[in-house]
C-alpha cells in the first residue's frame, strides 16, 4: 500500500436537503407541456429530471424523469417517453442546455407525429410543474486523505453524496462533481478523479453509487 | 416516551444527525401550531408526534386548539365536504356561524408564535391577527376540484398567509403566495404501527368475534361518506360469491365530525345479517387498529376523495397488499401493480381484491414494495425534516439557500 497523500485543504462534506415548491402550473396536452417547459424556472426542469434519484433510491420502477413518465402513462406516447427517458443527462453541463434538449426532443416528435397533438390526459392526471428549493449545509465531516474520505463516504447521508455528485455539477454549474475535483486538485490522483467523472450516476441507485465510489477509492489506496 | 434516537435503527443514524444539524438553524424562533381538535383525525395524530420531536430537537414548537362547538363543526364539516368537491347545501347562515365563532377565537386566542402554523380551514380566519410574524396555512384536504363558493370564501383568507402547504401536486391552485408540497407521514414506533406479538393480534380478533381461519378484507377509516363504506360492502359482496372471506370496517370518530354516527348506521343497515361483516366503532384504540391491519389478507381504501390517505401508508408499512382508489394522495403512495392496486369503481375494487386473494405471491411482492416506498418517503423523520425546511424557507427567497 502506498503512503497516503495528505491534502492541505480538507474536503468538507456538505449536504443538500430539499423542499418541493408547487407552481400551480399544469399541462393536459403535449403542446401545453412544451410551452410550459420553455417558460418555467430552471429549478422546475431540475426537479422533474432529478426527483426520481432521491425519491426512488431503491430499485426504481419509473423512468428517470417525470416528463418521460407522464407522456408514456398519461398520453400513451411510448416512443416519446423512451426518447425523453434516454436523454443523456450527464452530457449536459447546465440546466439551460438540458432544457434545450428536452424541448428539441418534444418538438421533433410533434413534427413527425400529428396525432400526438390531439391527445390529452384524463382529469386528475395532468402534469403539475413543481420545483426544488435546495438548502445546503455543512456537515461535521472533514477528510484530509483518501482513507478518511472513503470512511466518511460510508457514513454520510445519501443526500450528501447526491449534493456533491449531481447538484454541484449541474445545478451549481461547477462542470464536474466535487469528489473528482478535490481528488485531482488536492490529492493529485488524476486517474482516480477521471474514473469517478466517467461514472454515469444516473443509471444507479444512490446506495449503489455510494458502494461503487468506496470500492474505487479503496482500490486506489491499495495500489 | 419515544425519543428521536429510537428511530435510528429504522431510518439510519445519518438521517437523525441531519435533523439535529438542521434544527439548530431554527434556534430562537417559536412555532405555534393551531388546529381544531387535540384528538381524532389525522391532523391531531401527526401533531401529537411531531411537536414533542421538534421540542426534543431544541425547536420551540407549541400547539393550541381553537374553540368550536357542535354548530361550528357541522358547518366546517360542510366546508370540508364542499372543498372535497361534494355539493352539500350551504347557506348564508352557515357562513355567519363560521364567522361568529371565528371572531370569538380571533379575540380570545393567544397568538405568540414567530411562525404561526394553521392546520385546515377551521382556524383559517385567525390570519386576521397577522402582524410582522410569519403565517403558514396547511391544507390536509383534497382541493383539486372544490366547490367554488366555499373555495372563494376561504381563498380570501389564504392569500393573506405567507405560504400554503398541500399534500399532492393536484391540490395546488393558482395563488399569489408560495405553495409547498409536503406529504404527511406515519410514525413507525406508534401503537398504530409498531410490531405486535401474534398473541395480541389473536386477542383482538377474538374480542370482536372475527374468525382467524378465513381471509380478512379490511378498511380502516372514519365513518364518512367520502370513505365510501357502502361501496366497500358492495365490493366485498361481489368477492364473497367466489371467495369465502370476511370484511372488517373499523374506525373511530373525530370530535369535529358530527356526521360519523349516521354513516355508521347506514353501513350496519347495508351489512344486514351477514355474520362475516364486522362493523366496529373503535374509539381511539390504536393497538386494535394495528392488530386488525396486521391480521388482514387485503386492505382496502375505497375513498371517493382523500386528502392523503394515511391508512394506506399504515397498511403499506405493514407490507400488506392494498386495493385503493386512485384519488388524492393515494397515487403518490401506490404505483399500480408495483406497490398495490389502484381502482376507480366498485367493480374494479372487487376484481382487484379477488386477484390478491387468489395470487398470494403477487400480493406479498406488492406489499414488500409498498413497505420500501413508505420507508423512503413517508415516515415521520422525513416529515420532520420538511417542516423544519418549510419554517426556514420563510426567511429566504432563492431556490438555492446556503444555511
Amino acid at each position: 500500500m502506498k503512503e497516503l497523500v495528505r491534502a492541505k485543504e480538507p474536503f468538507l462534506f456538505q449536504t443538500r436537503l430539499h423542499l418541493t415548491e408547487l407552481t400551480g402550473l399544469h399541462a393536459s396536452t403535449l403542446r401545453e407541456l412544451l410551452a410550459l417547459i420553455k417558460k418555467v424556472p430552471g429549478s422546475c426542469i431540475y426537479h422533474h429530471t432529478h426527483r426520481f434519484l432521491q425519491q426512488h433510491q431503491f430499485l426504481s420502477p419509473e423512468p428517470p424523469n417525470d416528463f418521460a413518465y407522464w407522456v408514456t402513462e398519461a398520453l400513451g406516447e411510448d416512443e416519446l417517453g423512451e426518447k425523453l427517458a434516454s436523454i443523456d443527462t450527464i452530457k449536459f453541463l447546465t440546466i439551460h442546455d438540458l432544457r434545450a434538449e428536452i424541448i428539441n426532443v418534444i418538438e421533433k416528435h410533434l413534427e413527425n407525429n400529428r396525432l400526438a397533438k390531439l391527445k390529452f390526459s384524463r382529469k386528475g392526471e395532468e402534469f403539475h410543474f413543481v420545483k426544488s428549493a435546495s438548502f445546503i449545509l455543512s456537515t461535521n465531516y472533514l477528510a484530509y486523505d483518501l482513507k478518511e474520505f472513503s470512511d466518511i463516504l460510508g457514513r454520510v447521508t445519501i443526500d450528501s453524496i447526491y449534493f456533491h455528485i449531481f447538484e454541484a455539477r449541474l445545478r451549481l454549474e461547477r462542470q464536474t462533481n466535487d469528489f473528482s475535483n478535490w481528488i485531482e486538485t488536492s490529492i493529485g490522483d488524476k486517474k482516480l478523479a477521471d474514473s469517478i467523472t466517467c461514472l454515469d450516476p444516473y443509471t444507479r441507485t444512490l446506495d449503489d453509487l455510494r458502494k461503487t465510489l468506496i470500492t474505487m477509492i479503496q482500490k486506489a489506496i491499495q495500489k | 416516551m419515544i425519543k428521536l434516537q429510537d428511530y435510528s435503527p429504522i431510518v439510519g443514524q445519518d438521517v437523525i444527525d441531519d435533523l439535529r444539524l438542521l434544527a439548530g438553524k431554527l434556534k430562537g424562533r417559536v412555532i405555534q401550531n393551531i388546529n381544531s381538535t387535540s384528538v381524532g383525525g389525522g391532523v391531531a395524530e401527526i401533531l401529537n408526534r411531531l411537536v414533542p420531536l421538534l421540542q426534543e430537537l431544541g425547536v420551540d414548537a407549541r400547539w393550541d386548539v381553537i374553540k368550536g362547538g357542535e354548530q361550528f363543526f357541522e358547518v366546517t364539516k360542510k366546508f370540508h365536504n364542499n372543498l372535497h368537491g361534494l355539493s352539500e347545501e350551504i347557506n348564508e347562515h352557515d357562513f355567519d356561524i363560521f364567522t361568529e365563532v371565528s371572531n370569538q377565537n380571533i379575540e380570545e386566542m393567544n397568538i405568540y408564535g414567530d411562525i404561526v402554523f394553521i392546520h385546515d380551514p377551521q382556524p383559517i380566519a385567525l390570519i386576521k391577527r397577522k402582524k410582522d410574524n410569519k403565517w403558514i396555512w396547511r391544507c390536509h384536504i383534497d382541493v383539486s376540484n372544490p366547490n367554488k363558493r366555499v373555495w372563494k370564501f376561504i381563498r380570501d383568507f389564504i392569500v393573506k398567509y405567507d405560504a400554503a402547504v398541500f399534500s399532492s401536486p393536484n391540490f395546488s391552485q393558482k395563488l399569489p403566495i408560495r405553495q409547498f408540497l409536503i406529504s404527511p407521514s406515519i410514525d413507525p414506533l406508534s401503537d398504530k404501527n409498531r410490531e405486535l406479538p401474534e398473541s395480541v393480534i389473536a386477542g383482538v380478533l377474538k374480542k370482536h368475534g372475527i374468525a382467524d381461519d378465513k381471509p380478512i378484507i379490511t378498511q380502516i377509516s372514519r365513518f364518512d361518506r367520502l370513505k365510501d363504506p357502502l361501496g366497500v360492502i358492495a365490493a366485498y359482496q361481489q368477492v364473497k360469491k367466489y371467495n369465502d372471506c370476511q370484511l372488517v370496517l373499523a374506525g373511530g370518530g373525530a370530535k369535529d365530525d358530527p356526521e360519523g354516527i349516521k354513516v355508521f348506521e347506514e353501513a350496519k343497515e347495508k351489512a344486514k345479517e351477514d355474520k362475516d361483516i364486522h362493523i366496529l366503532l373503535l374509539a381511539q384504540n390504536d393497538i386494535e387498529i394495528n392488530a386488525l391491519q396486521r391480521a388482514s389478507a387485503v386492505i382496502v381504501q375505497k375513498s371517493l376523495k382523500e386528502g392523503f390517505g394515511l391508512t394506506v401508508t399504515e397498511a403499506l408499512w405493514k407490507a400488506k397488499p392494498v386495493v385503493a382508489s386512485s384519488v388524492g394522495g393515494i397515487p403518490l403512495q401506490i404505483k399500480h401493480k408495483y406497490s398495490g392496486l389502484l381502482c376507480h369503481s366498485t367493480d374494479g375494487a372487487a376484481f382487484a381484491i379477488k386477484q390478491l386473494l387468489n395470487s398470494p405471491d403477487y400480493a406479498k411482492k406488492l406489499g414488500e414494495n409498498g413497505r420500501e416506498h413508505v420507508k423512503n418517503n413517508f415516515l415521520l423523520t422525513r416529515h420532520l425534516k420538511e417542516y423544519i425546511l418549510l419554517f426556514l424557507s420563510l426567511y429566504y427567497k432563492d431556490d438555492v439557500v446556503y444555511l
